[in-house]
């Protein structure tokens, strides 16, 4: 087994704190929707006010260290061995083949990480901020008051909004679960929280050229 | 390795990660919404407390006014006194519609037309044509016994039963306005002022033949009420007088009851004084857009006294040994009256919420029945309608004679002090009480009546609770049984969703789910068989298993 630094300081603050906002505005979220009942709707919509601030704050510092570090490169979908990995999801694993593709902190996604992550960041989170910023300044016209919205049925706002929390839902679930298919079940999850993940030595086809540069800057 | 500095206690890292983001995460929100609590402290409600707490110090003290040191014979020696003063105040009332009975208004789809008592009819006690005798009660003059009141005689003005600062003066029962024959009239003409909740409540309070029948939140209560009943009134709070809202300008008060006016002018708002933004925080301030301020804090109405939410003029008429009758229910509220017919009462009601713009659509005498329930006010106004907000209304319902040959409602003669004069509630004849009641009014009569249902809208605009008694987010964003429930045409969170979303989204979810607990199995049941296959387990002896 060998560690290897897969996720920097900033990338495991934003993941944690990300995931907790979306979490904690689900649940608010889905209680103004009306789906069930916590803190009351007051409560609700006041928390899920809050905390939507501070995924957007959170957002931004996040597409700002994406572009400094050129970091987003990473996410820049490929179909290179994209068949390979939903094959090995879908019955390699279970025949103990190993991974297709190899993770280092260059390649820290798989092909099919990066076409979801891609989806994730440039699609899903969009719809559901633009519509939610929409849905929270929402207001149609009033003879003397300020106009944000001016005649777009909140109902349609609502629908993409909606539309956006569903899937996130659903990534939530399918994201949580393949945290589980790494080298170990936990391996991947610990790699998210100290930085390191462990690695079984044998499983690494590729040069040794690629090992020690990564060795070099670990 | 490079790592070795790493790998000392990569588990104190990993937890020290997890926890700080965690509690940092948990620690914002929960402070930001702990210190997001300022609503201690409203500064325009307090200025507004301060500039009403300060009473106004008449100029004039009337009892040292030579002018009315004097006997007075009839009321209108006492109207003739004010006008030795106040020389030209009849104009401003004779312009007024306490006088006139009536307003001109621009009404779209009848044109330039004049509405107000004279003409409108309600679902109470139906209409003043005919019965002016007795409604007269509530007109601001003395002598309107018939269709031939002098409307520009200013001696007939009657300044007490506004001004009269002794709650002394009482306008008599069927006396046509004039005075009740106890009254004081130097004591009242000596003690006059600014008008007091009682002045406008002789009236206000006991429209419709008693106390609250009418409005549901204007009755007699209010003269010394909590702050729980009218925060505005309450004698332990801002005891506020009606004309500290209803303020007038020679005479024309402020705002209108859309029982008898149609138009969007000269309302008395909540606004005037607390101002459209009058919340701290901008999420209720943005409610105001499109809910009255009166939808959410007015959570109940008739608090105190019931009030008549029902009307049937179809069971009236009824004898017992040939005389009329009545019945009252455990509160003392009456449930029938042979005069009237019968009526349901209710305490502490939750109003219905329309949609309102400001205008009505009033039902006048002589008006085709276009509907039914007939409408006899209907208020106009709908999401769309920029000018529409929410409001909380009474809606009081019945039925009431109507022509059915000529579809309309009937002006029938209530009230005459003879038997045999035709009126109804000596007479108990629906069929003379029609013809006579409608010959006054210059209609015809086919001779065919029948009992039509009908509808009126009251807006509720009094007995504001405190703040904290007022109606919650989630009383109207709920998915069931919500206060705004009948309202269509909107998207209200909380209340409404897209089905179709909703139900395809829960499904996906739900799918995922077991997708993914599927796969998780399918793994689990592989690794431990391939886990056996490696350790060469063969036999299921747990004592000794084979290593």
């Amino acid at each position: 087994m060998q560690k290897v630094y897969i996720y920097k300081g900033f990338e495991r603050f934003w993941h944690w704190s990300q995931a907790s906002l979306i979490m904690f505005l689900a649940l608010t979220g889905f209680e103004v929707h009306g789906s069930y009942h916590i803190f009351g709707f007051e409560k609700a919509a006041e928390f899920h006010r809050t905390a939507s601030w501070l995924l957007i704050g959170l957002i931004i510092f996040a597409i700002f260290w994406h572009v400094t570090t050129g970091e987003w490169r990473q996410y820049v979908p490929t179909t290179k061995q994209l068949k390979a990995q939903i094959m090995y999801y879908l019955s390699g694993m279970f025949k103990g083949e190993p991974h297709p593709t190899e993770k280092t902190h260059l390649t820290k996604l798989n092909p099919l990480q990066r076409m979801t992550y891609f989806g994730f960041k440039v699609v899903l989170v969009p719809i559901t901020i633009i519509s939610g910023i929409l849905y929270m300044l929402y207001k149609t016209i009033d003879q003397n008051d300020l106009i944000v919205i001016e005649d777009y049925p909140l109902a349609s706002i609502a629908f993409w909004h909606m539309l956006g929390a569903i899937l996130l839902m659903i990534f939530l679930v399918v994201h949580v679960y393949m945290t589980t298919t790494g080298t170990t079940p936990t391996s991947n999850i610990k790699a998210m929280m100290t930085g390191y993940e462990e690695i079984e030595e044998e499983e690494h086809h590729h040069s040794t050229e690629k090992d020690n540069n990564q060795k070099d800057i670990v | 390795m490079v790592q070795n500095k790493n790998t000392e206690n990569p588990r104190n890292t990993m937890y020290r990660n997890i926890f700080l983001v965690l509690i940092a995460v948990v620690a914002i929100l929960i402070l930001v919404n702990v210190f997001h609590k300022e609503d201690n402290y409203n500064l325009k409600i307090e200025e507004l407390r301060h500039e009403y707490a300060i009473k106004k110090i008449p100029s004039v003290d009337h009892m040292k006014l030579p002018a009315l040191d004097k006997v007075f014979e009839t009321p209108q020696e006492v109207t003739e006194a004010c006008l030795s003063c106040h020389t030209e105040i009849h104009k401003e009332i004779m312009a007024s519609s306490h006088w006139n009975w009536e307003r001109v208004a621009y009404v779209e789809g009848r044109g330039i037309s004049s509405a107000g008592k004279k003409n409108v009819m309600n679902n109470f006690c139906l209409g003043t044509s005919s019965n002016e005798q007795t409604c007269a009660k509530c007109h601001i003059g003395f002598g309107m016994s018939n269709s031939h009141f002098d409307f520009e005689n200013a001696r007939n003005v009657d300044c007490m039963v506004c001004h009269d600062n002794s709650e002394a003066y009482l306008k008599g029962a069927s006396m046509a306005g004039y005075p009740d024959r106890n009254v004081n009239l130097e004591e009242v003409a000596q003690h006059v002022g600014s008008p007091l909740k009682s002045n406008c409540g002789s009236c206000h309070f006991f429209s419709g033949g008693g106390n609250n029948v009418k409005h549901g939140d204007l009755e007699s209560a209010q003269l010394s009420c909590s702050r729980e009943v009218d925060v505005h009134m309450a004698a332990n709070g801002m005891n506020m007088e009606c004309v500290a809202c209803h303020t007038a300008e020679n005479h024309q008060i402020k705002g209108k009851l859309y029982s008898v006016s149609p138009d969007n002018n000269n309302r008395a708002t909540c606004e005037q004084c607390h101002t459209s933004t009058p919340h701290l925080s901008d999420v209720i301030n943005r409610h105001s857009n499109k809910v009255s301020c009166q939808a959410c804090h007015i959570p109940e109405y008739a608090k105190v006294n019931s009030t008549k939410m029902s009307w049937k003029w179809s069971d009236a008429g009824k004898l017992k040994d040939g005389k009329p009758y009545e019945e009252e229910d455990s509160l003392g509220n009456h449930r029938y009256m042979s005069i009237k017919g019968s009526f349901e009462w209710a305490r502490n009601v939750k109003p219905d919420y329309v949609w309102f713009n400001g205008t009505a659509e009033l039902y006048l005498l002589g008006d085709t029945i276009k509907s039914i329930p007939v409408q006899m006010n209907k208020l106009n106004g709908s999401y769309k309608d920029k000018a529409s907000k929410i409001i909380p209304v009474k809606i009081h319902v019945g039925d009431q004679i109507f022509d059915k040959v000529y579809n309309r409602l009937i002006q029938p003669r209530l009230y005459s002090e003879n038997e045999g004069d035709s009126a109804f509630w000596k007479d108990f004849n629906w069929e003379e009480a029609s013809e006579a009641g409608m010959a006054r009014s210059g209609l015809p009569f086919s001779g065919k009546y029948g009992f039509v249902e009908t509808e009126m809208y009251w807006p509720v605009n009094h007995m504001v609770s405190p703040k904290e008694k007022s109606v919650g987010c989630a009383e109207c964003h709920t998915r069931v049984n919500g206060r705004l429930d009948k309202l269509a045409g909107f998207y209200l969170p909380g209340r409404d969703r897209h089905m179709a979303l909703d139900t395809i989204g829960y499904w996906a979810f739900i799918l995922t789910l077991l997708g993914v607990i599927s796969h998780g199995i399918i793994r689990i049941v592989i690794t431990i068989r391939k886990d056996r296959y490696e350790k060469q387990i063969i036999s299921y002896d747990e004592d000794k298993p084979l290593e």
